[in-house]
């Protein structure tokens, strides 16, 4: 148990860095994957509509065709080879929100396409603008649509955001290898693994309460 | 009076509708005939504003104008084949939403849809969901929801089609109050029998249209 006191700040202290990987990419890639969303949507035949689609689509298509990992390296230690220079928690949070952001684009580019036209239709013919259509009508019916989706992800990015410690970050994962190498025990590593799943068991409890919040329609 | 005057619709190359002239009275009923296909529900989308024409033009009280700037005054209400609630709201939402977001204060919107919600035998099903309720009542709640507007002129699209037969002849005597009440309304069915019950005019779509 002393044992255990002695390495508890350090890892506190690494998962307060993965909460804060977490926590920034989800409040950034959510909204912006959303965004994404409507450009990847079809619709109009407008020229400009279909460059951004195309667009859009190359970029989902990269970023979740390629590992998180090599996105990491590529922003930290690639991009200053042409002049980009990040620092490490910026690198982090544009390599991890680009990553997401694409999954979150296509995960809701799925949600408006399942939402029937007739939606849409019955939202004009009531003069509902279209601020108003997205906000009180077709949102919620994605985000019915979207949350187990989501909800993966969002356990998925707890987990990734280990990965920060290829570019030299003191996370959780990277705390309790430190303390384990050093001390020649698997103590910390059963530590950090109890931290991980207590953090996805709290993700999967919240998730589960919102599911419950939109269980009463169809 | 609404009038729609040479309408004219193509769908990739295919002549759906060729020169329609067609005029709604006020109070009066009109129902659309024809068998599948030939593009009754699309004249309905094209008054509904819901589809473009490619040619022709629409009057109403004799004023040039279009089916947007109709539905922006709130002349028409469209009710849906599929009716096409909005699932997330209860009964009385669906019936309160549009009003309330066009400006209507919650307790008129509230007092509008006791009215409208008592109209349709609806008011135990207020706080239903959609998704709970029967084609029937689907029907009155898609009926009650376009009505919340106050609009002039009441479109349906195949009223009977998605519903049990035995339901029909309801239809047919709400659709018949409405126009006792003075509703103007638009019919488009494929079912003659319903259309002899309900409309002062009948207009038989042309078939067999070329390119």
């Amino acid at each position: 148990m002393n044992y255990i006191g002695e390495i508890l700040p350090a890892l506190l202290n690494g998962t307060w860095t993965t909460l804060w990987v977490f926590a920034l990419t989800l409040v950034i890639s959510i909204p912006l994957g959303i965004l994404l969303s409507l450009g990847l949507t079809k619709g109009t035949k407008n020229p400009l509509a279909v460059a951004i689609r195309w667009i859009l689509n190359c970029y989902t298509w990269i970023f979740r065709g390629t590992p998180l990992l090599l996105q990491l390296i590529f922003v930290f230690y690639g991009l200053p080879i042409i002049g980009v220079v990040f620092d490490r928690n910026s690198a982090v949070i544009f390599a991890f929100v680009l990553n997401y952001a694409a999954y979150f684009a296509e995960i809701f580019r799925g949600g408006f396409q399942a939402v029937d036209r007739s939606q849409f239709e019955a939202a004009t013919v009531l003069n509902l603008t279209r601020w108003q259509t997205l906000r009180y009508i077709i949102i919620p019916q994605v985000t019915k649509i979207v949350l187990p989706s989501i909800g993966n992800e969002v356990i998925n990015l707890v987990k990734d955001s280990s990965l920060v410690y290829v570019i030299g970050i003191g996370d959780l994962l990277r705390a309790g290898n430190i303390a384990s190498a050093r001390d020649v025990t698997l103590v910390p590593l059963v530590l950090v693994g109890i931290i991980y799943l207590l953090l996805t068991f709290v993700l999967t409890m919240v998730q589960k309460q919102v599911e419950k919040k939109f269980a009463n329609f169809d | 009076m609404l009038e729609l005057t040479g309408i004219s619709k193509q769908f990739n190359g295919r002549t759906i509708l060729k020169n329609l002239n067609l005029q709604v009275t006020d109070g009066k009923t009109l129902a659309i005939v024809g068998p599948s296909g030939v593009g009754k529900t699309t004249l309905l989308r094209i008054i509904a504003g819901l589809e473009d024409a490619d040619q022709g033009e629409m009057t109403w009280n004799g004023a040039k104008t279009t089916s947007e700037e109709l539905r922006k005054q709130g002349i028409l209400g469209v009710v849906f084949q599929n009716f096409a609630l909005f699932p997330q709201y209860t009964v009385r939402k669906n019936i309160t939403l549009a009003p309330t977001l066009s400006g209507t204060s919650q307790a008129d919107a509230d007092k509008k849809a006791d009215e409208l919600l008592n109209q349709l035998s609806l008011t135990e099903q207020e706080n239903a969901y959609p998704s709970t309720l029967s084609g029937g009542q689907k029907q009155r709640v898609a009926i009650a929801r376009a009505l919340a507007l106050n609009p002039d002129v009441l479109l349906y699209d195949e009223p009977t089609s998605a519903l049990d037969p035995a339901l029909r002849d309801n239809v047919a005597d709400m659709l018949n109050q409405f126009k006792q009440a003075g509703m103007t309304q638009v019919v488009v069915t494929h079912d003659m029998d319903f259309a002899a019950k309900v409309a002062d005019t009948v207009f038989k779509m042309p078939i067999g249209l070329e390119a």
